[in-house]
């Protein structure tokens, strides 16, 4: 059986810009059009446009709705959206492999248990799932330098849970909806606690106060509790032990 | 140095501004300033450019001295002021000398108070901006002993005063639909727009949760979409029925559906109406709320124009018989505006 393929959508976000969205589950393909897409507008150059951003399956163009009106730019973006096929476009060059040390599961990451039983998955399978993925970061958002990584397999398709949990840490990495995000700072949040690293996302007073870039690749390897611990004594720089190496 | 001493510090006053735009893309939000539009009317009091820095303040202020001759300006939340014992009206423009003390609160209207400084608030900014946002590790909450530098003053005008648009006690707030407003049944959007909402006591720079009798507005397959943009004034729906309204320092991107959004210039009744104030939330189109928010637009833009003095001399009122001389510039249900403690 064949689904209908998702027409890309551009809607309105509040009076704050449009969104352009293309599709509507978290798909690499959706995922590449996103990143290609934002860069070929930005690359016009529209005055009209203060900022751009990508998420998982859109990009977002700021833009005063109040004084540019919502109507023409949707136009505009409609005939760019029509020139070619973005679900076809390739990812950004000198991406970077990271591969991030991370206790799985006890009391680092108390939610393990929970998740692989939502996945339909032993624990000892979820521990192997989250620790031989290779990653992409799809996205960063909802803090700063904060990735989505993704895909993993289809039975990670676990909901977020209902309400919130108060407050899983920084370096956290928390699962729902096929992804793993990695937290920035202290965060409560409807996703499940899994892993635990020390990784900072957010490095305000370093060079690169973003690490990761869309597209880069990430590797989680299991450590101990201990292991953590000695990361976690030594870590001024916030690299939390992980290992940077350029892709291809 | 030209700069302020705190010589007493409430527990929440932080430098802010009109936000640090820019960063979507790497997952850093606006953030600034709560009340943008008192921002605003600190900058139309002194005859500055809005973009500088400003003290914001929450539940009181401080007391502060000053090591030059300054001039401030008070806006958004009323609180209680005085220089050296005699009382400050507030929304309005003062001079404070050097050595005087400066004490500002506790709040008596509204959640957000603005200390502005003519020169504005100095210091180094970080990615383009002063605003304070703890959350993100920027900035720091001011305490005791801090000497906050204040920029050079071009302006000399003080004792002026403007009328501030009424927005500290909850009330209407208007709301366009956005991306995922569609998503939610007909039955639950009406059901928003006829509730009456309390702010929730738990509300901060990120979000403000609204309580309501009667079951939530949860939409059941709203619980796996994908995570998207988010902007401020975003009300979003968490996973038991609940609405916040997403401020400020609201995260980039969220997983929780949004039911619509607050427009920008309804944005500050939301952040300034305090703990148990009742707010209402009323659709209108797109069209209707871009119209709304260009008029806003526009009349922040004249609000230098309805910057009068404090105190009118009547020799100098060419209209005189045009003033509502009862009223004034206080407002009769605000209480010790201007009187003596």
């Amino acid at each position: 059986m064949q689904d209908t393929p998702f027409v890309p959508t551009i809607r309105s976000v509040g009076l704050n810009g449009l969104l352009v969205t293309f599709d509507d589950t978290a798909t690499d393909a959706a995922n590449r059009a996103a990143i290609a897409f934002r860069s070929a507008v930005d690359a016009q150059g529209w005055p009209e446009i203060s900022e751009s951003s990508s998420t998982l399956v859109s990009a977002f163009f700021r833009v005063d709705l109040a004084e540019y009106g919502f109507d023409r730019l949707s136009a505009r973006l409609s005939d760019v959206l029509g020139s070619r096929d973005w679900t076809a476009a390739s990812l950004p060059a000198g991406r970077a492999l990271w591969t991030i040390p991370a206790v799985f599961g006890g009391p680092r990451a108390p939610q393990l248990t929970e998740a692989a039983e939502a996945a339909g998955l032993s624990v000892a399978q979820a521990q192997a799932d989250l620790t031989s993925a290779r990653l992409r970061v799809l996205t960063l958002g909802f803090a700063p330098g904060q990735p989505y990584l993704g895909t993993l397999g289809e039975a990670w398709n676990i909901p977020r849970q209902v309400g919130l949990s108060p407050n899983i840490p920084a370096g956290a990495l928390v699962a729902a909806v096929r992804q793993i995000c990695l937290f920035t700072k202290d965060t409560p949040t409807g996703w499940r606690h899994v892993g635990q690293s020390a990784f900072a996302c957010f490095r305000p007073s370093s060079d690169t106060p973003f690490p990761l870039s869309p597209g880069d690749e990430v590797q989680f390897t299991s450590v101990t509790a201990a292991e953590l611990e000695r990361i976690e004594a030594h870590n001024g720089d916030g690299a939390g032990g992980a290992l940077r190496e350029m892709l291809e | 140095m030209r700069g302020l001493i705190a010589r007493a510090a409430g527990p929440a006053m932080a430098l802010q501004d009109l936000g640090r735009p820019g960063f979507l893309a790497h997952g850093l939000t606006h953030g600034g300033a709560a009340d943008r539009h008192a921002v605003c009317e600190g900058a139309a009091l002194l005859r500055q450019a809005p973009d500088l820095a400003v003290l914001e303040m929450v539940g009181t202020g401080g007391t502060f001295e000053a090591t030059e001759d300054v001039r401030i300006a008070l806006t958004g939340a009323v609180m209680a002021a005085q220089v050296d014992g005699r009382a400050l009206a507030w929304n309005a423009s003062h001079a404070v000398a050097k050595g005087a003390q400066l004490t500002i609160g506790p709040t008596r209207s509204g959640t957000y108070g603005y200390l502005h400084v003519g020169g504005g608030f100095a210091g180094a900014a970080v990615l383009g901006s002063r605003a304070t946002h703890l959350s993100c590790g920027l900035g720091a909450l001011v305490r005791k002993g801090d000497i906050l530098p204040v920029g050079q003053d071009k302006g000399k005008d003080v004792g002026m005063t403007l009328i501030p648009e009424a927005r500290l006690n909850g009330g209407a707030v208007r709301v366009v639909p956005s991306m995922q407003t569609g998503d939610f049944d007909p039955e639950v959007r009406e059901r928003f727009e006829n509730t009456e909402f309390r702010r929730d006591p738990r509300a901060n720079r990120q979000g403000v949760r609204m309580d309501s009798d009667g079951e939530g507005f949860s939409n059941p397959k709203a619980l796996s979409i994908v995570s998207e943009v988010i902007v401020p004034g975003d009300i979003q729906i968490t996973g038991d029925g609940t609405p916040f309204v997403l401020m400020a320092e609201c995260q980039t991107t969220g997983g929780y559906p949004r039911i619509g959004t607050v427009i920008p210039c309804d944005l500050p009744r939301v952040a300034q109406a305090p703990a148990g104030a009742v707010v209402r939330f009323a659709f209108v189109t797109r069209d209707e709320g871009a119209a709304i928010q260009a008029r806003a637009s526009t009349a922040l833009a004249k609000l230098s124009g309805a910057v009068t003095p404090l105190v009118r001399d009547p020799s100098t009122m060419q209209d005189l018989l045009n003033y509502q001389l009862v009223g004034g510039v206080v407002s009769a249900t605000d209480p010790a505006l201007d009187e003596g403690e």
